[in-house]
């Protein structure tokens, strides 16, 4: 470091220093960092157990320097439920995409919210299935392009994209959930927060935490990282609104 | 203003050029230099840094590490 100056950003420690398999300029890499930040911000490096999905993340378990279990795909958070369960002690988050967590992984994600099991989920919302090639997920938007929608979603035909968040936020049981972006570095800053905010509250024993982020696949969506995230703004928000969806009465 | 200044981790570099976009102060460009993955490689080339992170934060690959000049106390 150069004399009078001070140390403002470096690699989080918990980001483990290998390289990453993901396209230039995806969310998961970001998301992966903020993660590994306020892990180690907590300092519960030894106390945390992530669950990885099925999925471009299906490797997250080689990131971020935690215990880690693979589920099958979508049952991630079943899988979550039985590790907290036997270890209420630790912290305990999954990690999803949205075909792992709303196509095949619906049901246990509605059943763990519903139960309103102790543990934090991550959402990572492409509009798409990433690893397979972009097929159309269930959060696909209307008249979007995929692989499997080749002249865009129909709703007629194929449903309204599914909002997840909302949805779980209707559930008595479910306590905080949130949505937010890595889009820019404002959206960067307040999703930190949201997810420290979340593995406190999984401290302090208040339930199902949520935190979903409106995010970007450039390369199935066929676009640079920086088109990717202004196609994001310009339509993923309008439909998939950031901020708090449901907060807790404290 | 403050100044700063930054360091890549160039062989983690994937060129999305987030970086870029997001310092608010311009003065990141894309080089034509390559990393061994080949990929092109960003740098202050105005020496404009301030030290705000903003591209830091924004990396997918944690490539950038920030530093800015202490406040004369
Ligand atoms: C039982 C089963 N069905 C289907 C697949 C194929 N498959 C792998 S990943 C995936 C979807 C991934 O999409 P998403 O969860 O949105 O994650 P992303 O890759 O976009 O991050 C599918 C259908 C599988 N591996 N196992
Ligand atoms: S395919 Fe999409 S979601 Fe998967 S790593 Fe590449 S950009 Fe990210």
């Amino acid at each position: 470091m150069k004399e009078g100056y001070e140390l403002i950003y470096e690699r989080p420690k918990s980001l483990i220093k290998v390289h990453n398999h993901y396209c230039p300029g995806c969310t998961h890499g970001v998301v992966h960092k903020l993660l590994a930040e306020v892990i180690d911000e907590l300092g519960i490096e030894n106390e945390t157990i992530g669950v990885a999905p099925v999925g471009c993340a299906v490797l997250a378990y080689d990131y971020i320097d935690v215990d880690w279990q693979e589920a099958a795909h979508g049952r991630a958070q079943a899988l979550a439920t039985g590790i907290k369960r036997m270890h209420p002690d630790k912290y305990v988050f999954t990690y999803q995409g949205d075909g792992d967590l709303a196509a095949i992984g619906t049901a246990e994600t509605v059943h763990a919210a519903n139960r309103g099991e102790n543990i934090l989920v991550v959402f990572i919302n492409n509009a798409i299935y990433g690893m397979t090639g972009g097929q159309m997920a269930p959060t696909t938007l209307e008249g979007q392009k995929t692989s499997t929608s080749p002249y865009g979603r129909v709703i007629d035909d194929m449903g309204a994209p599914v909002k997840i968040a909302d949805m779980l936020a209707l559930l008595p049981k479910t306590y905080y959930i949130t949505r937010q972006t890595v889009a820019d570095v404002k959206g960067v800053r307040a999703a930190k927060k949201a997810l420290k905010k979340a593995f406190e509250y999984q401290k302090a024993g208040k339930g199902y935490c949520l935190v979903e982020f409106v995010a970007n696949c450039p390369s199935n969506w066929k676009m640079t990282p920086i088109q990717s995230f202004e196609w994001t703004k310009e339509n993923m928000f309008p439909y998939y609104p950031l901020g708090d969806v449901k907060t807790p009465e404290e | 203003m403050a100044k700063g200044y930054i360091e890549f981790d160039y062989e983690f570099c994937k060129g999305c050029e987030l970086c870029i976009q997001a310092c608010p102060v311009n003065t990141l460009v894309l080089t034509t230099k390559m990393n061994k993955k080949g990929y092109r490689l960003v740098e202050d080339a105005e020496g404009k840094c301030t030290g705000c992170a903003s591209c830091a934060l924004v990396c997918p690959d944690a490539v950038i590490t920030v530093y800015r000049q202490k406040k004369a106390s």
